[in-house]
């Protein structure tokens, strides 16, 4: 638990090589949703309606983010079809050439909706799928629409987009994992991604519930390495082993201010969603600054950007510029310092703040705390 | 993707909806979005793609690439066309319908 103070204080240090190309930004619309999920990855403090942007603002924002090199715009929230402007916005980004994707939890829309973003130029849709058991599904989602999920996955198939299902795996499911992927190859779904829950914000308050014994992660890898035989070329499954039980940390977000920027549905410019988990960052936003120069020159994105800003022993270690330190959230979350080696690196001499939740994975079921507005 | 494509010579490889080609000019190259990723491509792979029009077949393809490349023995364009095409197939990201 180093000073906070230090990290009040810094001065912003500009990174000294040419500057970096992004290729992919999070528009988080709005964080209004009908799910409730209990490890969403919104901030605890969810944005109301009345302070989200404008169609414009985002607009703005899409072809900024074009010209900075940009090639990816996804489209998320919250539920982003809740925005009765995403055939708009979806369409302007297709227009500059940005790849868009929309991230759906799949319970707001209709048909007539999908076919009027597939003329927009919607290029994929992700849908998220709690569990294969309905009555679990919904548990989790603490909503009645598990049905309707698997409806609309066959009307974006029915109207000729791709789709991806997303599977937030963990230990109220994992059993399920085989059946998962069963179903997305049943849905004719292009890619599965097997996520597994990240321990921020809303996850972190349920962490006992979500967090899988070795036992259970050991058969899941097990489970994927034989479908990714079985549907080669049929069905994608992307898959990483959560990094509590990994021994090497994650490299999040492909490194802090690297390839990501995320924006919230209030015009704050983030280099990952989790990053307002940072409380002593300061956050620029898009009614006062450009992306461009938000990316480039703000003090947040410059704050852990390359390797400077390491202690030891990732300063000499020769996987600095591989995990570029692997996730800041997560040493501020875990340890109070956000310029800690990630306690999930077997090198960290914070290691042993994991012990406690691994010791209590598995033993202990409490209830859900559901994601809602303060 | 449905199901596991063997490319053929006389195929006729198309980019399937969710992977689309692209000049980037932030990068001066060439590159193919697919789903939360992106195929950076060298020069000959940005080359090769662009005479994928869904018109041509395979062997049109690497006919047209042994008129531009003259000197290169056929057998090794061909063989490395295919291997690349495949490798894109295997993913997801080319089709030959």
């Amino acid at each position: 638990m180093n000073d906070l103070n230090k990290d009040m204080s810094f001065s912003t240090p500009e990174k000294k090589s040419k500057t970096l190309i992004p290729y992919a930004m999070l528009c988080e619309l709005t964080h209004r949703c009908p799910l409730s999920c209990p490890y969403c990855s919104n901030p605890v403090e969810l944005e109301l309606k009345s302070n989200e942007i404008s169609t414009d603002l985002w607009k703005t924002a899409l072809s900024d983010g074009a010209k900075i090199g940009i090639l990816q715009a996804h489209f998320s929230g919250g539920e982003p079809t809740a925005r009765k402007d995403l055939e708009e916005l979806v369409n302007h980004a297709s227009k500059i050439g940005l790849y868009t994707n929309l991230i759906t939890s799949g319970v707001l829309i209709n048909e007539d909706r999908l076919k009027k973003l597939y003329d927009a130029g919607l290029d994929h849709v992700q849908v998220s799928i709690q569990d294969t058991d309905p009555n679990n599904s919904e548990k989790i989602a603490g909503f009645k629409g598990h049905q309707k999920k698997i409806e609309t996955c066959g009307l974006i198939r029915k109207v000729g987009l791709p789709l991806t299902v997303n599977a937030v795996m963990h230990r109220q499911n994992l059993h399920n994992l085989k059946n998962m992927i069963e179903l997305a190859v049943e849905l004719d779904a292009e890619r599965l991604e097997v996520a597994q829950v990240q321990y921020y914000g809303w996850a972190l308050k349920n962490q006992t519930a979500f967090l899988p014994t070795r036992e259970q992660l050991d058969k899941a890898t097990i489970i994927v390495e034989e479908a990714r035989i079985k549907y080669k070329g049929i069905l994608a499954i992307d898959y990483v082993v959560p990094d509590y039980y990994a021994k090497k940390p994650k490299s999040c977000m492909g490194g802090w201010g690297r390839q990501f920027l995320n924006i919230t549905p209030a015009g704050k410019v983030l280099p990952c969603h989790a990053a307002e988990s940072l409380n002593f960052l300061n956050f620029d936003n898009l009614k006062e600054k450009s992306l461009a120069w938000i990316w480039e020159h703000s003090e947040s994105f410059n704050r852990f950007r390359g390797t400077d800003w390491m202690p030891e022993p990732c300063q000499s270690c020769d996987r600095r510029e591989i995990d570029w330190g692997g996730c800041r959230c997560q040493a501020f979350a875990l340890t109070g310092n956000a310029d800690a080696t990630d306690p999930t690196c077997e090198f960290s001499p914070y290691r042993n703040v994991l012990e406690e939740p691994l010791s209590k994975a598995g033993s202990e079921n409490p209830d859900f705390i559901y994601r809602k507005y303060s | 993707m449905s199901k596991l494509i063997q490319l053929k010579i006389e195929d006729v490889p198309s980019l399937p909806r969710h992977a689309k080609l692209r000049f980037d000019n932030a990068r001066k190259k060439w590159i193919i979005n697919a789903p939360e990723r992106v195929f950076e491509l060298d020069d000959i792979a940005g080359e090769v793609m662009q005479l994928i029009n869904g018109k041509d077949t395979l062997k049109q393809i690497i006919d047209k690439l042994l008129v531009k490349y003259e000197d290169a023995p056929k057998e090794q364009v061909t063989n490395d066309v295919v291997t690349m095409l495949q490798s894109l197939a295997d993913k997801g990201f080319l089709t030959n319908e």
